[in-house]
């Protein structure tokens, strides 16, 4: 039912999650933020159990912000999404987190974006999504997407993305929030027109 | 065999600890550091040891980030404040990730000086060799500064020093010392320094925080000689001052 998706323009990286925090079938929470703003041009979002959403990410921040102070610049989106990873993969057999995530950033003027699941697969990828809004947000990113897109059309490509998955999922959340992080630094954006 | 739980720092019979003492010594030949609090500002000034010609001096820093909000400057071994600064460091987030709340100068003094005095009560181990000077702006708004030291003491301060030369550096303070904000706070702290090193910028370097100015801004060179240059026009002042009335 957590919706998560991201995809890579001209000189930034848009993310857009629900705002939804569900228990079963209930909604017990409405206005959520799921994308956290770290150290630096960061995106990183994230969904999964309640708990360990929250718990982990703000564990990598800890962590994020510790290697900032020890070495006086922010860690790469690279690194971040290796260092996530590595920590989903030493859990996984032990005691695993139920998240998956997307890392978007900029580093020195490139984008990059990383999917990963709970099973600490990674790829870089240009377009990437999490849930069952995921399945019908590939067929669009197949035929809508294309490299060195302008926020205008990120955003038209956004408000596809999520017009589809409230179309055809029957668990859609009722609600998005859609960020992007550029040379500026990270903002939410409002898809109206 | 080695044994290494001996402990080293054992009580010697007129109740003295002499590697604490010891330490302390390490500390009275480090670089002098100052600490001076004002009413919206604290002010950080470290002597500059003298680099080799082939050194980078931008990779010898003597004033450390422990957070956002808290700085440290210390006096003694390099080694020993590199350590314990990574220590601070891993505590000031690990609190952060606990409790959702960034630590109070209180808390991270707290925290060094509880870990200095573990080191004078383990077995194979020796103290740290330095002293701190740990500054921050509290939950209220107020500046503070701490001192620590290698047996484990800490006490919050108005201004102190610690190093070499800092018997005079704090007579100096105590002598001169008022409520200050803002550039007088950074001319006080200059002045205190300047009673043990020479002037200029290669040979002090001064780091100030606001209240609502964020972290810790390093002063660069052309501020401090600025700076030093009207304390040195304010003492050739003073000085004609005195002679003025008798010379004609």
């Amino acid at each position: 039912m957590d919706c998560l998706f991201g995809f890579v323009g001209d000189g930034f990286v848009m993310m857009g999650a629900d705002t939804s925090a569900c228990q079963s079938i209930i909604r017990v929470k409405q206005g959520i933020d799921k994308i956290l703003e770290t150290g630096g041009k960061k995106l990183m979002g994230a969904v999964g159990d309640g708990g360990d959403r929250v718990q982990f990410t703000e564990f990598i921040e800890a962590n994020m912000q510790l290697y900032s102070f020890r070495n006086g610049v922010p860690l790469s989106t690279n690194a971040t999404a290796k260092f996530i990873r590595g920590e989903l993969a030493t859990a996984l057999r032990k005691g695993p987190y139920n998240a998956n995530l997307l890392v978007g950033g900029l580093d020195a003027g490139e984008v990059s974006l990383y999917y990963i699941d709970y099973l600490a697969t990674l790829h870089k990828m240009n377009c990437a999504a999490h849930g069952y809004g995921a399945l019908f947000m590939y067929t669009l990113f197949d035929s809508e997407w294309k490299p060195g897109m302008s926020l205008e059309e990120a955003k038209v490509l956004a408000r596809k993305c999520i017009a589809e998955v409230k179309l055809r999922l029957v668990v859609a959340p009722p609600e998005f929030l859609v960020k992007i992080v550029d040379k500026d630094g990270c903002r939410v954006v409002s898809l109206e027109e | 065999m080695a044994r290494y739980d001996r402990a080293i720092t054992v009580f010697s019979p007129d109740g003295h600890l002499f590697q604490v003492e010891y330490a302390l010594e390490a500390v009275r030949k480090g670089t002098t550091a100052v600490g001076v609090t004002g009413t919206d500002i604290i002010v950080l000034g470290v002597e500059k040891k003298s680099t080799a010609k082939l050194q980078d001096a931008r990779t010898v820093r003597k004033i450390y980030k422990l957070d956002d909000h808290v700085c440290l400057a210390f006096a003694g071994l390099t080694a020993d404040a590199r350590v314990l600064v990574n220590r601070a460091r891993v505590e000031c987030q690990s609190y952060r990730l606990t409790l959702e709340d960034k630590v109070t100068i209180e808390h991270i003094t707290r925290y060094i000086a509880g870990v200095q005095q573990k080191y004078t009560q383990s077995g194979g181990v020796r103290p740290f060799g330095i002293s701190t000077l740990i500054v921050g702006f509290d939950p209220t708004g107020a500046p503070c500064l701490y001192h620590t030291d290698p047996s484990g003491t800490y006490s919050a301060w108005k201004a102190n020093a610690t190093g070499r030369n800092s018997k005079t550096v704090l007579e100096f303070l105590e002598k001169n010392y008022t409520e200050t904000s803002g550039d007088d706070t950074v001319k006080l702290a200059i002045r205190a320094l300047l009673e043990v090193v020479e002037p200029g910028s290669k040979n002090v370097e001064v780091a100030v925080m606001t209240r609502d100015g964020g972290s810790l801004r390093i002063l660069d060179d052309a501020e401090v000689d600025a700076i030093t240059a009207v304390i040195e026009a304010d003492k050739v002042a003073a000085e004609a001052a005195k002679k003025g009335p008798s010379s004609s």
